[in-house]
């Protein structure tokens, strides 16, 4: 399967790198660990049973397909147990069972995740962590708030709604804040607030061997500290491969006293891109920054009935006092004037914002909508702003080289853009020419100084990229983290880093 | 007329917690869960914010029945855009008792006694599902009453109200004063900004008594019991289509 790079079998892709002669050796030793392991799954299972219950441990064949998928295109592969545990303590002495038993360990949060992280490529055990719900220790006047896996944001955001606050990372899809923290997700509002990797203060975690660690001291929420190795960004971004995160504390920011957006179109995309790029120059601290092109234009015209012009277009989105939205507002579209934008269309009250950002909101159902019956599949690279006017132009005559149907959306703010590839599975010509596609998009960020990962992290797909973007001795060095927090490679082993496999 | 409009606002448990009925079932726990205003109070304050910010009407009173804690609730109103609170002190086993009756008596004293040209209400609160506040009301000011509200607008003297009805939507044209409950789809409520939440501290709230209003409290109802739904139980597989039959046979449903 060309997207899904781990099965030996079935990727001819595989036989051209170095790695074949170590995989085949893998898959003839293969069925004797497999065996070894379901002996040892065996002596755990009542372990599991008197720590969470009888009702806490699943081998239900429907439960442990559910756990083992989420929202990427990689195929279901369910681990062989799935775990409910119900506190951190459970969640420490089942980890310490596993690692008894040398069983991996898959943490599980929504599985809304679009890059296979949570797919059981040598089995094992699920703690999917729904059970863990609670929002603990909110303190409004210092703008901070600890959560646990189950929250998603927006629950998150509806419990704040009376204190004026909120929790602006938005990825699109209604995510578990811990699971968040642990792919690094960003959104919509990045450009102005951050991704997880900025608004994470502290988080506990429970390591492969059950130790619970407080990466920045149980209980603490300073702004800022320099108190150590900073090992809360560590975890951030570490895709469940160096512990179980089971409470994450935010940063949260008020909510803002009046929003505007606004929708401008361009004649070519140069022109919408250099836009972005001026006004973040201007200094303008505009909330969202979002471009269309004119293939996803009309997909989202014809999914939800709007009848935006169909060309290069930027979605704005401005948050502040009435005061200062006015200046902002003025600058920009002097820029996008200056630039041949058109007139704004605008929205001040929340149904005419809403209705406006539907457009992009509903970008991956409208992109899908342009050929039913095919899959989608989103690319996710990276670039600075300067070098984005060009990968974007490369990238769209590549696509119509290549006749392939990828809408392009993306938080140009932030020099990222997703291409929404639509691509019909029971087509293997096509599905080559959309995984060479996505192979030359990626070399093509990272010759600009980019990353091939701007927001969905590495998983599955992308170890072979995450090699070339860092180079050996930055993936040696991550590997000795690996190997010292985890050295029996059991935290949800095959993810970020290649040689995590065997 | 006087530009006034008078919302209540009710204290409930949050929509998003989990129920959990007491052990003696006599009621729900309260204790240490989280409240927050009713989310049909919450889009009648929005609507008559939306008016105010019109021009069509001059001043929000945001009202609430209660103990000291409804005063938050209040607070919430006033940072959407209310211009004052009252609060009507209500604790103990009165609270305990305060249902729609007790409510109405205590909105149409306030009516009165402010002038209002409006009253808006949600149309129930989540807690008892009970629909009757907003009608009782209207009924002891003898005024009309739109209810079910999805959309309002102000002609002269006149309200125009679009009601959601069971068999669609129903137009209708009443006079001022009137009562107006508030429907899901009558509008989107903002969020409490911050800057306006620090803002509204500065507005005041007024404490009033019921007595000082001549109002009654006692109530005719007695709670006996509160129990949870039936758990659900666990279905059951059968082979065939004959053992479904037997089986829907066995328990009477066929």
């Amino acid at each position: 399967m060309v997207i899904d790079g781990s099965t030996a079998n079935s990727s001819f892709y595989f036989c051209k790198t170095r790695l074949a002669h170590s995989l085949i050796g893998f898959q003839a030793d293969g069925r004797i660990w497999l065996k070894q392991q379901g002996a040892a799954l065996d002596g755990a299972l009542s372990a599991f049973r008197s720590i969470c219950g009888d009702e806490g441990v699943s081998l239900g064949e429907a439960v442990r397909e559910q756990h083992g998928r989420d929202e990427s295109v990689h195929r279901c592969r369910p681990p062989d147990v799935v775990v409910f545990p119900r506190c951190v303590e459970e969640v420490s002495a089942l980890a310490k069972v596993c690692n008894k038993h040398n069983l991996p360990i898959i943490p599980f949060g929504t599985g809304t995740g679009l890059e296979g992280g949570v797919g059981a490529l040598r089995g094992g055990v699920c703690f999917s962590l729904r059970n863990i719900d609670q929002i603990l220790d909110l303190h409004p006047e210092d703008f901070d708030v600890t959560v646990e896996p189950a929250v998603t944001r927006k629950t998150l955001n509806a419990y704040l709604r009376d204190t004026g606050l909120w929790f602006p990372v938005d990825p699109g899809a209604d995510a578990s804040l811990c699971g968040m923290a642990a792919t690094s997700a960003s959104g919509t509002n990045a450009v102005r607030y951050g991704t997880m990797r900025e608004n994470v203060i502290n988080l506990e975690v429970v390591l492969a061997d059950g130790t619970v660690v407080h990466t920045a001291g149980k209980g603490r929420r300073p702004r800022k500290t320099s108190a150590g190795y900073n090992l809360t960004n560590l975890f951030v971004g570490s895709e469940g491969t160096l512990g179980i995160i089971t409470k994450t504390t935010l940063r949260l920011y008020g909510i803002p006293e009046a929003t505007v957006s606004a929708v401008c179109s361009f004649s070519s995309v140069q022109a919408a891109v250099d836009s972005t790029v001026q006004i973040l120059q201007a200094g303008v601290p505009i909330a969202r920054i979002e471009f269309l092109d004119d293939v996803m234009v009309d997909a989202c015209n014809r999914f939800s009935s709007l009848s935006y012009p169909v060309m290069p277009t930027l979605f704005l989105e401005f948050h502040g006092s009435e005061r200062s939205l006015e200046e902002q507002v003025n600058i920009t579209e002097e820029i996008t004037q200056s630039n041949e934008g058109s007139d704004f269309q605008w929205a001040r009250d929340a149904e005419t914002r809403s209705r406006l950002w539907r457009a992009r909101h509903d970008a991956w159902y409208a992109a899908q909508a342009l050929r039913p019956g095919c899959k989608a599949y989103s690319t996710d690279v990276c670039v600075p702003l300067s070098r984005l006017p060009q990968i974007i132009v490369e990238t769209k005559e590549d696509l119509m080289e290549s006749r392939l149907t990828g809408p392009i959306a993306g938080h140009v703010g932030d020099g990222n853009f997703h291409c929404l590839m639509v691509v019909d599975p029971s087509d293997p010509d096509e599905l080559h020419r959309v995984h060479l596609f996505t192979e030359r998009l990626a070399r093509r960020a990272l010759a600009m100084d980019g990353t091939c990962t701007g927001e969905h992290g590495v998983g599955l797909g992308k170890r072979r990229l995450l090699c070339e973007e860092l180079g050996p001795s930055g993936i040696q060095a991550m590997q000795k983290l690996k190997n010292a927090l985890d050295p029996k490679n059991l935290m949800n082993p095959g993810k970020i880093l290649l040689q995590g496999e065997s | 007329m006087s530009g006034r409009v008078l919302v209540g606002v009710k204290r409930v448990i949050d929509y998003a917690v989990k129920i959990r009925v007491k052990p003696d079932n006599s009621g729900v726990v309260t204790d240490g869960v989280k409240h927050s205003m009713n989310p049909f109070c919450e889009i009648a304050v929005e609507e008559a914010v939306k008016l105010k910010e019109k021009k069509l009407i001059k001043e929000v009173v945001a009202v609430s029945c209660g103990p000291q804690q409804s005063q938050e609730t209040i607070r919430t109103a006033l940072a959407m855009g209310a211009d004052r609170g009252i609060h009507v002190e209500v604790t103990g086993k009165d609270y305990d008792t305060l249902g729609p009756l007790q409510v109405s008596k205590i909105l149409a004293a306030l009516a009165k006694k402010e002038e209002a040209q409006l009253v808006i209400l949600g149309k129930q609160a989540i807690d008892d599902d009970c629909n009757q506040t907003g009608q009782m009301t209207a009924a002891l000011l003898d005024w009309p009453q739109g209810t079910f509200a999805s959309e309002v607008s102000l002609e002269n003297d006149k309200v125009k109200v679009v009601r959601e009805i069971d068999g669609g939507l129903e137009t209708i044209k009443i006079s001022t004063p009137a009562v107006l409950t508030a429907d899901l789809r009558l509008n989107t409520p903002r969020y409490a900004t911050l800057p306006n939440i620090m803002k509204a501290k500065k507005k005041k709230i007024a404490n009033v008594k019921p007595a000082d209003l001549g109002v009654d409290l006692t109530s005719r109802l007695e709670v006996l019991r509160v129990d949870e739904p039936p758990q659900r139980q666990a279905g059951m597989k059968v082979e065939t289509v004959d053992d479904l039959v037997v089986k829907l046979k066995d328990a009477g449903k066929v």
